[in-house]
This record gives C-alpha cells, sequence and structure tokens, in this order.
C-alpha cells in the first residue's frame, strides 16, 4: 500500500468517527440531565433557602430549556469551551488538562508491568500446556480477577510502605519535599527528565511503582489468558507443524512465526484493557491519592456536575477512537494482510 | 531511606545550595520542625467562602488566609481540649467596639497598623466593600449574614478609614457572633477592584483563585485536587503570631491511606477517619486523639410525618422506644460521642442542648405503644441513609432495622447517594424513616428548631409542624438568653420535642482530629475545619 493511500485512509477513518462523537454528545447531554438529583439544591450549599436554590438555578442557567441549554453547551463547545465544573470550581479542560496526563502516566506504566508479566507467562503456559508453569499462570490469572483492587492496593501500602517501609508515601504524585517539575506534557517522569533534573524523575517514578503494580495485577489476566489461548491455537496449526519439520529452531519456530501470528487478538485485548485501564481506575486513584481522571468523573457524576460529566465523557470518546485508530495502524504492521478498510 | 534521615544528610551536606537540581520547597532543607503536614480526605474547591458551590473544606482558607472583625475566645474543656468560645468575642482585625444602648448600631474601630499581604492598611473602606459583597452575592453567604440580622448594604457604613458602623433593624443576639463565623472576611478591596469587571462586580472570578486578604497565612501554592500548601504571614498584627511557618495539607481520599502516614510519620495530623480508627489509635495510646462534641450537632433518625404511621405521636414514640440505643453508640459509633437517649423526665431540667431524650430501648413498651394506635399488626417502611456517610450509618441502620423487627415493624434499607440525598430528604422530604446528621453553627435550640424543627425549613424533613414550636421559636430567636422569658421558654420547646419525637436523636457526635504527640494547640471550631494559627510543633 502506498504511503498516501495510507493517510487517506486514516484521515477517512477520522472523519467517519465525527458522526459517533456529535452522537455521544447528544447523548451525554440528554443523560446527565436524567440523573436524579438537582445540582443546584446540591451547591445552593448546607444553609440553603428556597431563594438561594432559585439563585444557583438561574445562575447555573438551569432554569432555561433544554434545547437553550443544549444550544448554548454546543456552541461553546464550538469555541473548545467545555464549561466550569462546578464542584472543583475550575474550568473542565483545566481539570482535564491536569488530570488526563496524570491518568495516562500512571496507566502506561501500569500497561507495560502488564505486558512484561503477561506475555512470557502466557507463552510459557502455551508451550507447556497443563505443567506447572500452566498452572502458575492460571493461579496468577484467578487471583489478578478475583482480588478487588482496592485490597491489592490497600494490601500493598501495609507491606511495602507500613511493614517494610521500602516503598515511598502514598501521597499522590510526588513527596512532599518535591516540588512538581515545569509542565511541558502533563507527564512528570518526562517532564523532569526533558527538565534534566533526575532527582525528581526518580521521585515521580518510585510513586508510580505501587499504584502502577496494583493497576497492573488486574489486568493481567485479560492478557496472560489471551496470549495462552492465541498461542495454543497457532501453534496448533499446520504451518508450526511445517516449520518444526523443517528443523527449525525452537525460538524462531516460537517467536517468528507463531507469536507473529498469535499477535492480532491480543492486540485487540490490549486496546481494550488499555481504555477500560483509563476510566476505572478510581478505587487505585483513591487509595494512592492519584490527582486522576477516574475519581474526577465519579465526583462529578454524585454531585451531578454536569459540566464535568459532559466533558469527561467527550474526551474518553475522543481518545478511544484515537486508540482504535492507532491499534488498526498498528495491525497493519503486524500483519500486512491486514488492510485498514476491513 | 526515610525523608528525615534524608533530610539530615542533606543538612549535614550543607543544605540545597549543594545539589542545585534538586528541587525542595525551601523549609523543607531546614528540616521539618515548623512544617506541619496535614493529610485530609477532601480539599478545597476555592480560595473565596462567598463563591457559589463553594465546598466545606473551602471554609479553612477563610479561616486561615482571612480576618474578620471579631473572633472567638478559647475556652478549655473538662480533657484539656481548646474549643472556641462564642459567648466571649475576641477583636480580631476591629481593635475594639461599642454596642450603642438601643443595641441598634455597632461601632467598629480598626487596629492600627494591621495591614494586608501586599502592605497596605486594612480600612473600615475595605470591611465595607466585603460585607456588601457578602449581602449581594445571594446564596450561602448572604443566608449566613442573614442569620445575624445582616441583610442590606445600606446597613453597612464607613465613617473614616478607622470607623465601621453597623446599623440594625431589630437588635439581634446573634449579629455580633455571626460577624465571626468564616463567612464575614475583610477583602482587600483595592486589590480586589482593580480585578473587576461590569459583569463581575466583586470580582468573584479573581478570588476564586487568588486569595486577597490579611490572614496569619498566605498561600504559597494551590494544587487543585492535591493539596494546598500556606506560609505564614510575618507582618501578622490581627493575633498572636502563629508557631507553625508552612503547612502543607495535602488530600488524601483513602482513610486507611490517612491512618497509614500518620501511624508512619509522614504527616502530622490526620483527619477524616472512620469512627472506628479513632477508638483504636486512641487505643494504642501512640497518638493524640482530640475528640469534641460538635456543637448544636445530633446523630438522629427522623420520622417523616407524611408517613401514615408515624403521623400518630404514638408510633413515633414506639420507635423511639425501639432504636437499640446501646448497640449503635458502641458498634456503629464507637463511643465517639455523647449519648442523647435516656433522660429522666418529659419536663427538661436544664435548656442545655442537645442533651438527653427521656427514651430508652424497652421492647414491651414501644409494643403497648403500637397496640394502642392500632399498628399492632406493624407495617412495613423503608429506612434511608446517605451513602457518603456510610461508615457509620449503614451499621446504625443494620442495628435498627434488627431491633424494629422485634417490634413487628419490617423496615428495608435505601442507600441513597449524596445530590439525590439533598434532594430526596430536604427538598422533596419524601423519605419515611431516615438518619439525620444536622449541626447548626451557633450553638442555640431556639437556632436548631429555626432550621430543623419549625414548618418547612429546608431540614425539616420530618414535614412536622407544630403552632406552638413556631411561635416559640420565633419569640426567642431574638431574645437575649438573659431574658427571664427565654428559659421557661426553652424548657417548653424541649418537652415539646421531647413528646412528639419527629426526630429521635440517638448520639452527639465528636469531632476527631488524630495528631503525633508533638503536636499541640489543636482548637475546635463549629465550622469543622483546621485553624492552623493556634498550632505548635516540638521538635523530636
Amino acid at each position: 500500500m502506498k504511503r498516501s493511500d495510507k493517510l487517506r485512509i486514516i484521515f477517512g477513518r477520522l472523519i467517519q468517527a465525527i458522526p459517533s462523537i456529535i452522537g455521544i454528545i447528544i447523548v451525554t447531554f440528554i443523560l446527565t440531565r436524567a440523573l436524579p438529583g438537582d445540582p443546584a439544591v446540591y451547591f445552593a450549599g448546607p444553609a440553603a433557602t428556597e431563594k438561594s436554590i432559585q439563585e444557583i438555578r438561574t445562575s447555573l442557567g438551569l432554569d432555561k430549556s433544554m434545547l437553550e441549554q443544549f444550544w448554548i453547551y454546543a456552541s461553546n463547545l464550538a469555541r473548545g469551551d467545555l464549561g466550569v465544573s462546578v464542584s472543583t470550581g475550575l474550568s473542565v479542560k483545566e481539570e482535564l488538562i491536569r488530570r488526563l496526563p496524570a491518568s495516562l502516566e500512571l496507566t502506561f506504566l501500569a500497561l507495560l508491568f502488564s505486558i512484561g508479566v503477561a506475555l512470557p507467562l502466557g507463552i510459557a503456559a502455551a508451550t507447556r500446556p497443563n505443567s506447572w508453569v500452566d498452572q502458575f499462570c492460571r493461579i496468577v490469572v484467578t487471583a489478578g480477577v478475583s482480588l478487588p483492587v482496592f485490597f491489592t492496593g490497600l494490601f500493598m501500602v501495609y507491606l511495602f510502605y507500613y511493614i517494610l517501609g521500602i516503598a515511598p508515601a502514598p501521597l499522590g504524585r510526588l513527596d512532599i519535599i518535591y516540588l512538581s517539575p515545569p509542565s511541558i506534557t502533563g507527564f512528570y517522569t518526562i517532564d523532569a527528565l526533558l527538565d534534566g533534573d533526575f532527582e525528581t524523575f526518580g521521585a515521580a517514578l518510585s510513586q508510580m511503582i505501587l499504584p502502577a503494580i496494583t493497576l497492573g495485577i488486574f489486568t493481567l489476566a485479560p492478557l496472560a489468558r489471551m496470549t495462552r489461548g492465541a498461542m495454543l491455537q497457532v501453534l496448533s496449526s499446520d504451518f508450526i507443524r511445517t516449520a518444526r519439520a523443517s528443523g527449525l529452531k525452537r525460538s524462531t519456530v516460537l517467536y517468528t512465526y507463531a507469536f507473529r501470528n498469535a499477535l492480532l487478538p491480543i492486540l485487540t485485548t490490549l486496546g481494550m484493557v488499555f481504555s477500560f485501564m483509563l476510566g476505572s481506575n478510581v478505587l487505585v486513584e483513591k487509595v494512592f491519592a492519584w490527582p486522576g481522571i477516574g475519581s474526577f468523573a465519579i465526583e462529578a457524576l454524585i454531585v451531578s456536575d454536569y459540566a464535568a460529566v459532559q466533558g469527561f465523557v467527550l474526551a474518553m470518546a475522543i481518545l478511544y477512537v484515537l486508540l482504535n485508530l492507532t491499534i488498526d495502524i498498528v495491525y497493519t504492521l503486524v500483519d500486512p494482510r491486514v488492510g485498514l478498510e476491513s | 531511606m526515610r525523608r528525615r534521615d534524608f533530610l539530615k544528610t542533606m543538612g549535614a551536606a550543607g543544605g540545597a545550595a549543594v545539589i542545585p537540581f534538586l528541587r525542595f520547597l525551601p523549609a523543607e532543607a531546614a528540616g521539618r520542625d515548623d512544617t506541619l503536614v496535614v493529610v485530609s480526605g477532601n480539599g478545597p474547591n476555592s480560595m473565596d467562602i462567598q463563591r457559589k458551590g463553594t465546598n466545606r473544606p473551602s471554609y479553612q482558607i477563610a479561616v486561615n488566609l482571612y480576618d474578620r472583625l471579631v473572633g472567638y475566645s478559647t475556652k478549655t474543656l473538662a480533657n484539656g481540649t481548646l474549643m472556641y468560645d462564642y459567648s466571649k468575642l475576641e477583636p480580631e482585625a476591629a481593635e475594639s467596639w461599642v454596642v450603642s444602648p438601643d443595641g441598634m448600631t455597632i461601632t467598629f474601630k480598626m487596629r492600627k497598623g494591621a495591614t494586608f499581604w501586599d502592605g497596605a492598611p486594612i480600612t473600615a473602606y475595605d470591611v465595607k466593600w466585603s460585607f456588601d459583597r457578602a449581602v449581594s452575592l445571594g446564596g450561602f453567604p448572604t443566608v449566613q449574614m442573614k442569620a445575624g440580622s445582616l441583610e442590606k448594604p445600606e446597613q453597612f457604613e464607613a465613617i473614616d478609614a478607622d470607623t465601621f458602623v453597623i446599623k440594625l433593624t431589630r437588635p439581634d443576639k446573634m449579629t455580633l457572633p455571626d460577624l465571626g463565623v468564616p463567612v464575614p472576611i475583610i477583602f482587600n478591596s483595592e486589590l480586589a477592584k482593580k480585578h473587576a469587571t461590569a459583569d463581575d462586580p466583586w470580582a468573584t472570578e479573581y478570588l476564586h483563585r487568588t486569595p486577597a486578604g490579611s490572614g496569619a497565612f498566605m498561600l504559597e501554592r494551590w494544587d487543585p485536587g492535591q493539596q494546598v500548601v500556606y506560609k505564614r504571614f510575618e507582618e501578622w498584627k490581627n493575633g498572636e503570631l502563629p508557631g507553625i511557618s508552612r503547612v502543607i495539607i495535602r488530600e488524601i481520599p483513602s482513610a486507611s491511606t490517612r491512618r497509614a502516614l500518620l501511624e508512619k510519620g509522614d504527616a502530622d495530623v490526620s483527619l477524616e477517619m472512620p469512627p472506628k480508627d479513632f477508638a483504636e489509635l486512641n487505643a494504642s495510646g501512640k497518638y493524640t486523639i482530640t475528640g469534641v462534641p460538635i456543637e448544636n450537632s445530633m446523630i438522629s433518625i427522623g420520622l417523616n410525618l407524611n408517613f401514615e404511621p408515624f403521623a400518630n405521636k404514638l408510633v413515633r414514640q414506639a420507635i423511639a422506644y425501639s432504636v437499640p440505643y446501646d448497640q449503635i453508640f458502641k458498634q456503629a459509633a464507637f463511643e465517639r460521642g455523647i449519648p442523647l437517649w435516656g433522660g429522666k423526665s418529659l419536663t427538661p431540667a436544664t435548656i442545655e442542648w442537645p442533651q438527653p431524650f427521656p427514651y430508652n430501648t424497652d421492647y414491651d413498651k414501644a409494643k403497648a405503644l403500637l397496640k394502642e394506635a392500632g399498628y399492632e399488626q406493624g407495617f412495613e417502611v423503608p429506612l434511608s441513609f446517605n451513602l457518603g456517610l456510610a461508615q457509620w450509618s449503614e451499621p446504625m441502620c443494620l442495628l435498627l432495622q434488627e431491633s424494629l423487627e422485634k417490634v413487628g415493624i419490617k423496615a428495608t434499607i435505601e442507600k441513597i447517594p449524596g445530590a439525590n440525598w439533598r434532594t430526596a430528604a430536604l427538598v422533596e422530604k419524601k423519605l419515611p424513616m431516615h438518619i439525620k446528621d444536622f449541626g447548626g453553627w451557633l450553638n442555640y435550640p431556639d437556632y436548631y428548631s429555626f432550621w430543623v424543627y419549625q414548618k418547612d425549613r429546608l431540614f425539616n424533613s420530618m414535614n412536622y409542624s407544630n403552632p406552638e414550636v413556631e411561635k416559640i421559636t420565633d419569640a426567642t430567636l431574638k431574645m437575649e438568653v438573659s431574658d427571664p422569658q427565654y428559659e421557661p421558654n426553652i424548657k417548653k420547646l424541649l418537652s415539646i420535642f421531647f413528646e412528639d419525637v419527629p426526630l429521635i436523636p440517638v448520639y452527639q457526635p465528636y469531632l476527631d482530629v488524630a495528631m503525633q504527640k508533638n503536636i499541640t494547640g489543636y482548637e475546635y471550631y463549629a465550622h469543622r475545619q483546621l485553624d492552623c494559627r493556634s498550632f505548635n510543633k516540638a521538635s523530636v
């Protein structure tokens, strides 16, 4: 495929995403309004009177009709204005810019850990079915899925911070003695490196290790199982038998032929796991005081903070579109037989 | 390596200068002795208490970063805990004040030489602007000012830079105490006005992010959702200079993590933990646990009179006799409070508030009352609680459910999340049986009645109404406590509360704070936020 063709197809895919994003904007708008609970009552504060609740309602623009509210929201959105989150008092854009990198940074590290453990484990289990490695893989996978994240998180804190004292205090992205690096990407580790500040880099990284492992353990399971399953399937196929019969080296058979062919379903799982991790690591964020996007969204939902919920869903939707596109492109790199059209 | 050891090594190496790439907070390099590290479950969402949607943790900004005209003096409780004394005011930004003989005007003299952080003197004009703002913005600050009969800008006058006058429309015992709550803070009006626009005459956008005050602490950093850092304002004249030069308040959402941080010595003060943690930390003896009964606050069970059986007084009393008070107090509250049951008689002996109601767990009496009311067969009732307070209200509801079954009442538990709670319980007032935790800022039974027992009030989630309660509350609200009419009236009011029991108090909760042993000077305030001005930290 020619390069220009590829670009054209990527562009086409982005265009295709526009209707879904518009749909998401409309649906989120309606769904947030359908939430039980009245934000005006909530934000009027503890000593509210009928009059002060009404004042808040007017200032939030909630006394207008739904259509009018939507028109205001949509035209603000067109100008890149996501509105102000009433519960945190900051603009939603600011919140997303601050919190999304925190979540992404953690998720990337967790994913790295997850891949680092799950792939070798899955491959080993697939090459020796029903051996002790396979049983071990099964145990890890079952434990990973069945242990609730807050339990693993608290257990990690208890063991590595409280008892052994080798992990830093779970105080969020940086310990108290450090100041955050100048914000360039919003990823503390990368920003610290760009700034040439290795101390802060180390500090930021060490804060991330426990939460990343906690998050990673939970996502190990689908990855390891998918790796094992896909490998088993590929290993029993004809071309592997042929390769073996031709006397190819074991490692060549395993990695060059089998693994590469098993990679497609693994990649699909990876994409799913990634998006799942990003939105649903609320409990990890709570235990490790991580100022991420999950707890922001949950808090916003609880208090019916419309602008914040809408902003969060929109950001996630865009992220999903980009993620799926990236995965599709990676497919074509891994397996030239896959065309972008399919 | 532990941080303290690390800092010691740093000190030996000659401080931060040797390692230029290290980005320390300056005082950290010198050690942590005058830095207070506080961990808390929630942080402020605004620097301006008068903004709409400002949350409770933001009240601490108003307390530490701003001054009021007056503050409260301190009293020492029997257990050695310090607590504010709202009956005795102390000068803050005002040096002195005079109330006119008819109680209609109050004249304040501003303190000489006191300045804002930028060096501008604090004048009566600043007070005028700030009070005008509080009564004009609407919402919470305006309601709170009104509680002290402060309603219109015309009531405030700056005679000259040093003299500020409040003109009242009626004498009110709440006016002066109401000036000491966190709301009526004094802004640097010249600075604020520079950032005001035609659309935003009160500079709400500017003051939301940037405090402009004269308080004992200045803002060093605010990372919303993560931390607030204060540093001492060395030129503070409106009180004794704080013993702590820097305060770091970190938001740690998980209570278990907060406890671990305290136990490992990485935090000096830990707030908002479940009663169980406070009880255990207290038993360990390694930390200072200060529990102060929250004034004018009761954990109670509300019975909605719109729910048919509860319209009958006898049924309400029967419920009051079937509450497992002792069990709830021990197993849900871990005894972090003061019991409010087992009073002696239906006629109160004192006007103390809150005081024990004359009920205890007595299933036979409850059954007899239900029989008398014609509900011998019992009935079904939903029992609701606020999910945000599940730590103690869930076990409380379970215990209650169990004992209601003994008198034939089948309760089904409903968990209601945050925003819905306010709408369902307080606005629509549709919850038949629910757990309440209301507390009033100003400590009078008539003030509590004003918010909770009077007809159609926001916190009257019981739909209770009684013409006599209306009458007595209205009469006593503006009455001085020394008025000979006050005590008999309040006693009458309390005996109605006792007999009608639309609200069944169980206990008065403690506000618990856990601190390292070397921290002293914690003082309790009705707003339940830390006043960092009085803290001291001894070196270890």
